[in-house]
């Protein structure tokens, strides 16, 4: 499932990973700190593989924060460097590699409300309206840093 | 009055124009430009395409091509000079006097700005670059006063472009080697201050520690806010107490002095940050354009939102109004 939704993405924004340049053989953990698994992104093969935490996992950088921080960092919906400033989120690692990372997704105009709808099949227009209503609450609670 | 904003990628490029830029700065995504980090900047077809997006919507793009050539390797930037020209880049901001000296001999018609990394800060460093190169503006580092920038108006013969919120510089931009002291890399020769190559947040316990290269810049207990790893916001060992130095990890925010700036003679206020994200750029510029025609009550209220964008968590007037200790 974890490989559809990059192949998805990257099928969708084929131009996804083009900024990493060299930085595209690194591999990159986002770590949901709510949660105790995290996900590795492999953007050469491109793979995105669900791992426990408590399982050691080798990465060249790792962020860490909130799921619904990484989630909008995904889309670029916050400024990484003010929730970084305010140490909701933690990067480790391989620094070079994770702000080609950060630059590459703020660039590429990810909505995930848009591009995951088709997974809900027939469903999928109710899908997205329910998952923009979600959105629209979360960010309601973080002014003003959010577009 | 102008409002000069960032764009890091031509996603940022479209908020910044979609907010209420009067111009848009950005660089080529090579040493050429001051923001050399890595997945940033416009490829030639990205700006080509910037361009064009802005000059439909009336918004001007101003191409920073404002690092120091280097001997041998001149042809760098030679080649993005022709290329933002061609590509119809409304002004080149420079900050090499030869490569001024190339863009007013084989481009003479193009608009030229001195970038604040080429360090002019009185009347006679501009003058000459105004006569010599017929630089039609001159962008100011944040080392001066209001009532400097007001003297130095008055006896130059260029528009005067300020920076008013974002990333605060507090050296002579251009002449700066602690980057280059810690790291052998430069914003004045490789476009990176604090390369992101060299640095490492590390936890220790509560703490968390920033280290650029082989030296410890900071170290931020449980609950402060942190600032990036630069020399020049790092906490050193001074006499008996551990403190900053030079500045504290914070961002310039000068907006509620726009009336005393106008009056100074400054025709262009510019926000910095073109290393930042796109939801910055967003929220920074569409502030900052709201703020231009409120009243000042409503000014301090707006600007308050932009502390959460802020290095440190924190806005200071820096220079502008700074008095002798």
């Amino acid at each position: 499932m974890a490989n559809r939704l990059l192949k998805r993405l990257v099928t969708t924004h084929p131009g996804l990973f083009e900024r990493l340049d060299d930085y595209r053989n690194r591999r990159f953990a986002f770590l949901p700190s709510d949660l105790p698994f995290g996900f590795v992104v492999d953007p050469v093969k491109p793979s995105l593989r669900v791992f426990s935490k408590s399982t050691p996992f080798a990465v060249d950088a790792a962020v860490e924060g909130p799921l619904f921080l990484l989630l909008a960092l995904l889309e670029g919906r916050l400024d990484a460097d003010a929730f970084f400033f305010s140490r909701e989120l933690t990067v480790t690692g391989d620094m070079e590699a994770m702000l080609a990372m950060r630059n590459a997704l703020d660039d590429t105009g990810i909505d995930l409300t848009r591009d995951l709808a088709v997974f809900a099949g027939p469903f999928s227009g109710a899908a997205t309206r329910a998952m923009v209503e979600i959105r629209k609450r979360v960010l309601k609670e973080k002014p003003p840093l959010w577009n | 009055m102008e409002l000069i904003c960032p764009a890091g990628t031509p996603a940022a490029f479209r908020e910044a124009v979609e907010a209420g830029a009067d111009a848009v700065y950005c660089g080529f995504r090579d040493e050429t430009n001051a923001r050399n980090f890595p997945g940033l900047n416009f490829s030639r077809p990205e700006l080509k395409q910037a361009i064009a997006y802005a000059k439909a919507r009336g918004v001007q793009t101003f191409v920073a091509l404002n690092t120091f050539m280097r001997a041998g390797d001149e042809d760098i930037w030679y080649r993005g000079a022709a290329d933002a020209v061609a590509a119809g880049a409304d002004a080149l901001i420079l900050a090499d006097f030869g490569l001024m000296a190339h863009v007013a001999e084989h481009y003479p018609e193009q608009r030229l700005h001195v970038s604040v990394q080429a360090s002019a800060s009185n009347p006679d460093a501009i003058n000459f670059l105004v006569e010599a190169f017929n630089a039609r503006r001159v962008v100011l580092p944040r080392t001066l006063t209001i009532a400097d920038i007001a003297r130095i108006a008055r006896q130059i013969r260029c528009e005067v472009e300020v920076f008013v919120f974002g990333g605060l510089c507090v050296m002579a931009e251009g002449r700066c080697s602690l980057s280059s002291y810690a790291t052998a890399k430069s914003p004045n020769m490789n476009g990176v201050c604090s390369p992101a190559s060299h640095v490492r947040y590390v936890a220790e316990g509560h703490d968390l520690v920033s280290k650029l290269g082989d030296y410890t810049i900071n170290r931020f207990p449980e609950g402060e806010a942190a600032g990036y790893p630069t020399l020049c916001k790092g906490r050193f060992d001074l006499a008996s107490t551990h403190a900053y130095a030079f500045e504290d990890p914070v961002s310039l925010d000068v907006m509620n002095e726009i009336d005393a700036l106008t009056q100074a003679g400054v025709t262009a206020l510019k926000i910095e940050g073109r290393q930042r994200g796109k939801a910055y750029v967003a929220e920074a510029v569409s502030t900052l354009r709201k703020a231009l025609s409120a009243t000042p009550q409503e000014r301090t209220r707006l600007l308050t939102r932009l502390e959460a964008l802020s290095e440190g968590g924190k806005t200071t007037t820096g220079a502008y109004e700074k008095r002798w200790r």
